[in-house]
């Protein structure tokens, strides 16, 4: 392999990693602050794309990408108010089962719906071809599609770390009996929080609409590598869940590149497993009282 | 393995030999001939990464279903359709063995994986019921796994590599030309590669690489990235399912131009990459294009139900159901022996096409035309569902249907009773 076409993969590689990060940092913040293992969020991922293709025709692509992720967040402060709000208290394995429940709902409702086949949708003429620099080649809407990304992971990190908001929330994920007890009622910010992660998740669902298969398992398809991604992160961690997200897609496409590409996924779960054994709380977990 | 049967005692009194048969297994035939309707077990994948192609088959199934009833049914009573998810090789098998065992159904029909079908089959063939094969591909099922009670609607592998094979002879894509493959890794893709291999050898062409894509990888970009650094003179297509939508998708985000072709390919998961995403030249066993009345009725009907025009895989299971239905009422019996029997001896079908069609004895496939299409630029797309020219079937109209399939010597099957 040339050093060119190998420095072309590790780039593609980091990138590719992107795309699980939308989804896994929502996963793990509504898991920190109400210790509900979002399974169905997933689901919201694939009701993102839905939208695109309902949205797209009358509003355009551009137009999709605002409201489809704001209606999904708004379906999101439902399902928080009318049933995750139920269990932040209980048993783990009780949220564990609804959301799993809610995912099969979700996935046989779009079935129903729009049917089995995968929907028509593909990039808008303007936004395809490559980006030739050189003898590198990058796909031209992949480039935007990391831009909004990164808008995102920034805004997201100074909503929490430089608002009274984030400050709130960064608390309540540490020690909830605390901030009651300073008279702040944590359930305005779940409810935020809930919107905020499954908006993002939207959010991934309309930037890959145009270039991945739209059919009602596609949140199955992507839920397992963002958990991945969540679990060698580190649980709470928001660095920890970029910097997984980068090495995931690193250690997958170079598994491609070096010609194994048949173990290109199962390449993900062995590296979860090494840092399950080595680092149990993940690569930059920290420790949060209440989940020990 | 022990298995309950359920005794009614009405099926007990009917019959002298009610009694002494009861718990016994091996006499399906009793209480089937005693029903007033003849169940059929309907089994394809309608979830998973090939559940967005089990959609056509369940509809086009039901369609057919409705269409033997209106007309008197067969041998005067209603056929009745058990439909079931097959979900995977596993859950395929215990499903199977349910239908037979519990429901009695007289025959089970569809399958769209090649590794489920396989676990249906040796169901069948343990319980001497009849399969019949409507959407799996793989040369082994009709090879080294072939057996007397799994018939094959679906074209196999080879049948599929020699019609797209013949377009690329024409376009000159083989001798001397170097193919960059990808290949989704399971039992189909394995197949196809083999018998996609035996015919670039034999033709003259070779590997650039030959790559295994996983079934649930939907991000094709690193393979795009070596694609465009191998420069090969064509890319090939061994993909299944949604992986087929992702590749075409993202093959036309990055913008690359080689030459496709593919190997295996359904209508469905073209239609779904939108439009523009599109190109290359592949096989089909039928598309909503063919010129013939038979099928010209068929889409009609079709998307009179269901509002969108049927897909290949719509096909299998449609004239499958009629192919049941017609030779149950000619011969006058539902049982699996005497449909073998009927099968083997070269009964001839009507299949929607110009020509009929008939079961090869040895190997149990359906012998009937195929198509190469070519897809369409997007300035001639009129509508969603018109992507591709449609071609004239393979074999020509002189030539024997046969010299498409896979040779007795390329796919050795040896039935044993």
């Amino acid at each position: 392999m040339s050093a060119t076409l190998f420095a072309q993969q590790v780039l593609n590689g980091l990138l590719d990693g992107v795309y699980y990060l939308l989804i896994a940092l929502g996963l793990s913040l509504i898991f920190s602050l109400g210790g509900i293992i979002n399974l169905a969020h997933g689901a919201f991922y694939a009701i993102g794309a839905y939208l695109t293709v309902v949205i797209a025709p009358h509003l355009g692509f551009s137009g999709a990408l605002v409201v489809s992720p704001i209606a999904v967040a708004l379906l999101g402060i439902l399902i928080e108010r009318f049933l995750f709000r139920r269990f932040y208290r209980s048993d783990p394995i009780l949220s564990l089962l609804l959301t799993f429940g809610l995912a099969m709902v979700a996935e046989q409702s779009l079935r129903m719906i729009f049917g089995a086949p995968p929907m028509s949708f593909g990039l808008p003429q303007a936004l395809r071809g490559p980006i030739i620099v050189g003898d590198f080649i990058y796909s031209y809407y992949r480039t935007l599609l990391l831009g909004v990304a990164a808008v995102c992971v920034i805004g997201l990190w100074l909503l929490l770390n430089k608002t009274a908001f984030g400050r709130v929330v960064r608390a309540g994920v540490q020690n909830p009996d605390m901030v009651g007890a300073l008279g702040i009622s944590l359930q305005p910010y779940m409810a935020a929080v809930a919107a905020l992660g499954i908006g993002l998740a939207a959010l991934a669902g309309v930037l890959l609409a145009p270039i991945y298969s739209i059919h009602p398992a596609m949140g199955q398809e992507i839920i397992t590598p963002a958990f991945v991604v969540v679990v060698i992160g580190g649980l709470g961690s928001f660095w920890g869940v970029i910097v997984a997200a980068l090495l995931v897609g690193l250690v997958k496409g170079m598994t491609i590149a070096f010609g194994y590409a048949q173990a290109s996924t199962a390449v993900i779960y062995f590296m979860m497993l090494l840092v399950l054994l080595f680092r149990p709380r993940g690569l930059f977990g920290e420790r949060i009282q209440k989940f020990e | 393995m022990s298995i309950k049967r359920k005794l009614s005692r009405r099926s007990v009194l009917k019959g002298a030999a009610g009694a002494a048969a009861a718990g016994v297994l091996g006499f399906p035939a009793i209480s089937k001939a005693q029903s007033d309707v003849i169940k059929i077990g309907h089994l394809t994948p309608r979830t998973g990464f090939l559940g967005t192609l089990g959609e056509f088959a369940v509809q086009a199934a039901d369609l057919a279903v409705e269409e033997i009833n209106g007309k008197g049914g067969v041998l005067g009573r209603k056929i009745e359709l058990l439909k079931e998810d097959s979900v995977n090789p596993q859950t395929a098998s215990t499903k199977a063995e349910r239908m037979i065992e519990r429901d009695q159904v007289a025959c089970i029909v569809g399958e769209i994986s090649s590794a489920s079908a396989l676990t249906i089959a040796q169901v069948a063939q343990r319980t001497k019921n009849l399969f019949v094969n409507t959407g799996a591909n793989s040369d082994a099922l009709r090879g080294s796994n072939c057996n007397k009670y799994m018939f094959h609607v679906e074209s196999q592998n080879s049948m599929y590599v020699k019609t797209v094979g013949r377009a690329l002879l024409a376009q000159n894509m083989v001798k001397g030309k170097k193919w960059y493959s990808l290949t989704a890794d399971y039992a189909f893709g394995h197949d196809l590669l083999r018998v996609a291999k035996r015919f670039m050898e034999a033709n003259g062409g070779e590997f650039a690489a030959d790559e295994l894509v996983p079934t649930d990888a939907a991000d094709f970009s690193a393979f795009l990235v070596k694609i465009r650094d191998a420069k090969p003179d064509l890319v090939v297509s061994n993909l299944a399912g949604v992986q087929i939508t992702n590749f075409l998708k993202q093959f036309s985000e990055f913008g690359l131009d080689f030459p496709v072709a593919g190997f295996g390919f359904d209508t469905a998961v073209a239609w779904g990459a939108g439009q523009g995403n599109f190109f290359g030249t592949w096989p089909l066993v039928w598309h909503h294009l063919v010129d013939t009345p038979g099928s010209k009725a068929f889409v009609a009907a079709f998307t009179k139900k269901y509002g969108r025009p049927p897909d290949n895989q719509a096909w299998g299971d449609y004239v499958a159901m009629h192919i049941l239905a017609k030779s149950m009422n000619e011969i006058k019996s539902i049982e699996a022996p005497k449909l073998i029997e009927h099968w083997e001896k070269g009964a001839k079908f009507d299949l929607l096409k110009t020509r009929e069609g008939y079961f090869r004895a040895y190997d149990h496939q359906l012998m009937h035309e195929m198509y190469a299409v070519e897809a369409l630029k997007t300035s001639e797309l009129k509508n969603q569902w018109d992507i591709y020219k449609p071609g004239p079937p393979t074999p020509g109209p002189d030539e024997d249907l046969e010299v498409i399939a896979a040779t007795k010597e390329e796919n050795v099957c040896n039935m044993s009773a």
